[in-house]
């Protein structure tokens, strides 16, 4: 426990293990309304934001989330009524980020973050970062409860739930808002490139074992919790880059529930 | 008492007119099948009324508000590796009506059990829907549909892809419910023998002008129009 005893650990921590707990409950629905490749998708844009907050020195890095929540929603309403459809225009509107941002770096000279962007660094967040990601992730976690049922219903059968008197959209928007903060938040230490990773991977694992929705969401919220905490030990003690490390833990957890799976049905 | 009064209705659907001048009503404690050719409107007609799709007027709700009405859509496309259970399923259909209140309380889950029961699922409740068969599922979605409905169940095609035998026991439950339970039924169909078979009133509709049907079932047998769609029917609709 003594590497808790230095600040930055401290603060990757606290506000890693929020990050990644808003993450996993958002990526359930996420992941079974097909929407995966949103994060992907917002984590460019993100990338272009942070550019932009770079290039305007005074700008503060939080002031990337507007734009990146603008993306959001722009996403899932051109996806849905526009000529381009879902992937393609994701796929635009990653390169394209990434483009403006990578010209407006090289152009203002601050080349050096580009690295610390794209893969994500340990020291990355200090004080204020922590309290922004702990105000974010409490009012992620209480929207999730208390809309919890509607937006099961809205992932599980968006016909039924208009007819229900649910504001469809209304939620599809939320659900792609409360994203784009937590991309904005986690890809500090996680990185651009990785930071989906922390949205896909807990749920898919969760669901190779659990059958139910709520089941799903916990197991969902705790696995990613212990991803997160296993892979910031792991990144302390070989100085490895987080995002990577909590992404490959992930990943043999997701491995490891896929045999468990297959395995129970064998014996079923 | 009338609960849905429709007059000259017409509706539109991406600019094309899909259903014209259509005037039928619904009375509390009936039970009204809705026949037609593919194409005919019989699912746009089921979105007017639910709400889902504006109209110039015509369609009147009296004496049922939206949100007592439980619908089973035409086709629930649940993905293969949907994570849920049977019981959570059904529960959902309890937010309807449920307004801003945020968490289900005892009252909805009586609601689930008793619905389960009168769908005679109850040993299903903790199952994977996924791993249920076609009118298993069936079954939990009219059991969501009667815990979202007051006083009117609108069933969209609930027997398609069904064997004929779990089909029959589809409308028999159907037909039990509207019976013990004095719950009014709409119901959209393909299936004529199932439908003259169950229901009170039949609603023919067709694209070919003056030529649908609005009336009891008895007069409906005495049409040309029913012996066309039975003679076309003929290998299955004959039992």
């Amino acid at each position: 426990m003594q590497m808790f005893s230095f600040d930055f650990m401290r603060y990757a921590l606290i506000a890693g293990v929020l990050t990644s707990l808003c993450a996993s409950l958002l990526g359930v629905n996420l992941v079974l309304k097909r929407y995966s490749m949103i994060g992907d998708g917002l984590a460019h844009v993100g990338f272009g934001a942070f550019a932009l907050t770079a290039a305007i020195n005074p700008l503060p890095t939080w002031a990337a989330i507007p734009i990146v929540g603008i993306a959001a929603v722009f996403l899932l309403r051109v996806s849905k009524n526009g000529k381009i459809k879902g992937d393609a225009l994701i796929a635009v509107i990653s390169s394209g980020a990434l483009a403006g941002g990578l010209i407006l770096m090289t152009h203002f000279n601050v080349r050096n973050d580009i690295n610390r962007y794209m893969f994500g660094s340990i020291f990355a967040l200090d004080k204020s970062d922590v309290i922004v990601s702990v105000i974010c992730s409490a009012v992620i976690i209480a929207l999730y409860i208390i809309f919890y049922n509607k937006i099961f219903l809205v992932t599980f059968d968006e016909n039924f739930a208009k007819a229900s008197g649910i504001n469809v959209s209304l939620y599809n928007t939320l659900l792609a808002v409360l994203t784009s903060v937590i991309i904005v938040i986690g890809m500090r230490f996680m990185g651009a490139l990785l930071i989906s990773g922390l949205i896909i991977f807990p749920p898919l694992s969760a669901m190779r074992i659990f059958g139910g929705f709520k089941a799903t969401v916990i197991c969902s919220a705790i696995t990613s919790v212990i991803c997160f905490t296993a892979g910031l030990i792991i990144t302390f003690y070989y100085s490895l880059p987080p995002g990577a490390c909590v992404v490959a833990v992930n990943l043999l957890v997701f491995i490891l529930f896929t045999l468990i799976g297959k395995f129970r049905k064998v014996m079923k | 008492m009338e609960m849905i009064k429709c007059k000259n209705l017409c509706m539109c659907y991406e600019n094309h007119t899909v259903l014209c001048n259509l005037s039928f009503s619904v009375k509390r404690g009936e039970f009204l099948t809705i026949v037609g050719e593919n194409g005919s409107g019989k699912s746009t007609l089921v979105k007017g009324i639910l709400g889902l799709l504006k109209h110039k007027g015509g369609l009147e709700l009296t004496n049922v508000k939206r949100s007592e009405i439980g619908y089973l859509p035409q086709h629930t496309p649940v993905s293969e590796d949907f994570p849920v259970t049977a019981g959570e399923v059904v529960l959902s259909g309890c937010l309807n009506g449920m307004g801003f209140l945020p968490f289900y309380k005892d009252k909805q889950r009586e609601k689930t059990r008793v619905a389960l029961e009168k769908l005679r699922v109850s040993e299903l409740e903790k199952r994977r829907f996924r791993d249920l068969s076609g009118g298993q599922k069936q079954r939990i979605l009219i059991a969501r549909a009667l815990c979202a409905a007051e006083k009117l169940l609108l069933l969209d095609e609930p027997a398609t892809g069904l064997d004929p035998v779990v089909r029959a026991e589809l409308y028999e439950l159907i037909g039990v419910l509207h019976k013990n339970e004095d719950m009014t039924v709409i119901m959209v169909t393909h299936d004529l023998a199932g439908a003259v078979a169950n229901a009170d009133k039949i609603l023919h509709i067709s694209d070919k002008e003056d030529h649908g049907f609005f009336g009891m079932v008895e007069e409906y047998k005495q049409t040309t129009l029913y012996k066309e769609m039975v003679g076309a029917d003929a290998p299955t609709g004959a039992i």
